[in-house]
């Protein structure tokens, strides 16, 4: 019998309208920059230029975090939390209404799959506002302490894993809570976040209250520097979160943290399998494994070591690796060559090692960053591709025999994100939770994100906590006011 | 197709079990050990899987010819109580020329009746290469005792069915007894065999709207695996819910592994409640995605179903005219008057 081959099913970029080129969001309008240059940010999965995006320069950051400290003197920090909550809901309901638009948009830009951004990253986006808009007029009864009012103007630097997701995950909390922000998304992916600036203007936010600016590390670092910022939240690499930890010392800026992870997914002998191949899938390969909370390493209980190989490279064979528009991929491009470049040089270290490579052997296509899903066996605590991040669709498989071990070489690692546990043995779930040193613990599921459950990390990957009350907290000052 | 009915060998499915299971005498407790040591199933996480599969985009070419296959995979069924032995007639016709517009459609695997029809139908059928099914075994609850179930079964047989649908008892099995289960199928699968020492293929139905959990699916997917079923079959369609997509992936990953251990392939069934294209499409994605595609085949998987059929063709011809006719535009002998 013929194989089923499924027919391309692309996605339309017809609901897109890409400019050439864009300026920086300041003050409510798109501007020219002040003395800024410029660069262009490419589909990873074709290489093609999309559009010119500016690089803002110092006096660009000095005019975004005016425009922002207006906005909070004006208007946003004395409006009332109900009024606050209106336009919440109002960018809420217009992220719902032009869904399609953001998702294609971030799948042409980031080289994710369709299925993942329409389904997942505008989704759960919508839902963060959704949910922040009913907390703005209830502050006081959300247990964050006595008196909570915001800080002012917030710098947040977001990465390009999950561009529009992280915007929101970042903007609504500030808005809700009353702060006016700046924000600049990664330099690969800024396209969702300008369209963003769009909805903002389509919400009629007042002027300054968001502001969006685009560049690279300088202009991250000229946010993290700027004397008028009153806290800073930042997602990304462990080094970077390091650096602004470090300039950000001695000042009064308060700082959240979300950082790198190498987490376990820790699978016992009771396990339902199937589900447990599922839930190694998901938690690796999810967007190329560009996650920061990914299960990269999968403990495997020793007696179930070689089944659970063989189910799981029998699912890695069905993965269809290739365009992020077409409805069918599962595994999109690698977000940009240097990431790409970075797997290539970690899993040429695995291997060097003396852990067991093997890949799905799928077809590729010729232009683009590409990686194929990839599973290291016989990997050992020591080996680099079980402690350093690689941020690939990359999994480094461990065994173990006691639940002693499991949280052993779970918690061996420097960070401490999330993990995951499988097994249909309650009680040892509760256990095992309590001893993992991770922000987020799944049982029997992986990378599953929900706007009230907070999320951050252990040890180096970060501090703070997203999302939930305790998202909340971070952004509002409580007690008696000087 | 192609595949004769008596391709398949009697096993000695006892001897069989004792082998895999490694004891001396089967016995309820040698079965429940080996049935509950099968790894559990996460019901929320198999329903999403299920409902990542039903994302599939199946389009153009790829929906072409997934809709033949459907076809080609539907068990044209009828089984009422005010079946006539005219209305059985009508199905084979039916079957014999699902669409007379398109005459290139293919033709459906098979008809499925009750056991006074079989007659009926294979004489209605003739060398149309459509198969008689019929349900036995005091369908559709399957509470009578054993002889009626296998002279219910003898009797179709002996009439000319060439697949026998047979329901397990849902009490024993829930209430742990899965020998009497074992029992009961083994002797059905003995029941199939002609005078001619060749068998009628036998499809067992699990009931899986009264087994509820998808662990007790699983159970009785194996256990049917194990005594002898050729075909593990979802539904009678006379309970709800029937064939669901999660229950059908659950029986489709019990006939890979299946396969793992012994080396055989068994079909799979989903029927009852399957209506639309969209939702045949479903399936045979996830067969392909869980099973394999060497189940895209209609010996090892069919669709239990009435109205499926002129859904497909309906989506067929607006395939072929570029166009939507209308239900006008397909036959149709019973339409659901009462």
């Amino acid at each position: 019998m013929a194989k089923f081959e499924y027919a391309p099913a692309p996605e339309s970029r017809a609901v897109v309208d890409i400019k050439p080129s864009y300026g920086l969001f300041i003050n409510g309008e798109f501007t020219e920059s002040q003395g800024g240059s410029a660069f262009k940010s490419i589909s990873p999965a074709t290489e093609e230029v999309l559009a010119e995006i500016t690089s803002a320069s110092d006096a660009d950051v000095d005019r975004a975090v005016a425009a922002a400290r207006r906005a909070y003197n004006g208007v946003w920090g004395r409006m009332s939390g109900a009024d606050r909550g209106k336009y919440l809901f109002r960018i809420a309901r217009i992220l719902q209404e032009r869904a399609r638009e953001f998702a294609v948009l971030e799948s042409l830009d980031n080289g994710k799959p369709i299925k993942e951004s329409r389904d997942v990253d505008v989704p759960l986006a919508a839902a963060h506002f959704f949910y922040h808009a009913g907390w703005a007029d209830k502050l006081d009864y959300a247990g964050l302490g006595t008196n909570p009012r915001p800080h002012g103007v917030v710098g947040q630097v977001i990465p390009w894993n999950f561009p529009i997701l992280m915007l929101a995950w970042k903007i609504a909390p500030a808005l809700a809570t009353g702060n006016t922000v700046v924000l600049k998304p990664a330099e690969t992916t800024p396209l969702t976040a300008l369209l963003f600036a769009e909805v903002v203007q389509q919400a009629d936010l007042p002027p300054g209250v968001v502001n969006i600016i685009t560049g690279a590390g300088a202009t991250g670092q000229a946010i993290v520097d700027h004397p008028d910022i009153d806290k800073l939240a930042f997602t990304g690499s462990t080094g970077v979160g390091k650096m602004i930890a470090r300039s950000i010392a001695g000042t009064r800026k308060k700082a959240t943290l979300e950082l790198g992870g190498k987490a376990a997914n820790i699978v016992f002998d009771d396990a339902p399998l199937d589900q447990a191949v599922e839930g190694i899938v998901n938690g690796i390969f999810f967007n190329q494994g560009h996650v920061c909370c990914a299960g990269s390493r999968l403990l495997v209980q020793e007696n179930i070591a070689a089944d659970v190989e063989k189910r799981l490279k029998r699912r890695l064979e069905t993965l269809r690796v290739g365009d992020p528009l077409d409805k069918n991929t599962d595994v999109g491009a690698i977000n940009s060559k240097a990431q790409l470049q970075r797997i290539v040089e970690l899993t040429a270290a695995g291997e060097a090692e003396g852990a067991e490579r093997w890949d799905n052997g799928c077809e590729l296509p010729s232009k683009g960053f590409w990686f194929r899903p990839t599973v290291f066996t016989g990997v050992s605590q020591g080996h680099r591709i079980a402690q350093e991040e690689i941020f690939g669709p990359v999994l480094s498989v461990l065994t173990f025999r006691t639940p002693h071990e499991a949280v052993a070489k779970a918690n061996n690692t420097p960070y401490g994100l999330s993990a995951g546990i499988w097994t249909e043995k309650g009680s040892r779930i509760l256990w095992m939770a309590d001893q993992l040193r991770a922000g987020v613990v799944w049982a029997n599921t992986f990378n599953k994100f929900d706007p009230t459950s907070p999320f951050g990390g252990y040890k180096e990957s970060g501090y703070g906590r997203e999302g939930g009350r305790h998202g909340l907290s971070a952004y509002v000052t409580t007690g008696d006011s000087k | 197709m192609s595949t004769p009915t008596a391709a398949v060998p009697s096993v000695d499915a006892t001897a069989r079990a004792r082998d895999l299971l490694g004891v001396s005498r089967l016995s309820n407790a040698a079965l429940t050990s080996w049935l509950h040591a099968l790894p559990g199933v996460d019901q929320v996480g198999c329903e999403a899987r299920a409902a990542g599969l039903g994302t599939r985009s199946i389009k153009t070419t790829a929906k072409a010819w997934g809709i033949d296959l459907a076809i080609s995979m539907i068990d044209l069924t009828t089984l009422e109580g005010a079946d006539t032995a005219g209305k059985v007639r009508g199905l084979c016709a039916k079957a014999i020329h699902p669409d007379p517009t398109l005459p290139d459609t293919p033709r459906p695997a098979a008809v499925c009746v009750y056991g006074d029809m079989v007659a009926t139908a294979k004489d209605a059928l003739g060398q149309s290469g459509v198969k008689v099914a019929s349900v036995a075994t005091a369908f559709p609850s399957g509470r009578a005792l054993m002889p009626v179930k296998l002279a219910d079964t003898r009797d179709a047989v002996s009439a000319g069915a060439d697949e026998i649908d047979m329901v397990i008892d849902r009490g024993a099995f829930l209430s742990g007894d899965y020998l009497t289960v074992f029992r009961e199928i083994a002797e059905v699968a003995e029941a199939c065999v002609r005078k001619d020492g060749s068998r009628a293929r036998l499809k067992v139905i699990m009931e899986t709207g009264e087994l509820v959990t998808y662990d007790n699916v699983r159970r009785a997917a194996w256990l049917s695996m194990l005594a002898g079923g050729d075909f593990i079959k979802t539904s009678t369609g006379k309970v709800s819910p029937a064939a669901t997509l999660p229950v059908t992936l659950v029986m489709l990953e019990a006939v890979r592994d299946w396969r793992d251990l012994t080396g055989e392939m068994v079909g799979v069934k989903p029927a009852g409640g399957i209506r639309t294209s969209k939702d045949a499409l479903k399936f045979l994605v996830t067969v392909s995605e869980i099973a394999g595609d060497d189940w895209l085949d209609p010996h090892w998987f069919r669709f239990g179903a009435s109205s499926l059929l002129n859904d497909l063709i309906l989506q067929r011809q607006r395939m072929a005219i570029g166009a939507y006719s209308g239900a006008d535009y397909v036959t149709d002998d019973s339409p659901s008057l009462y």
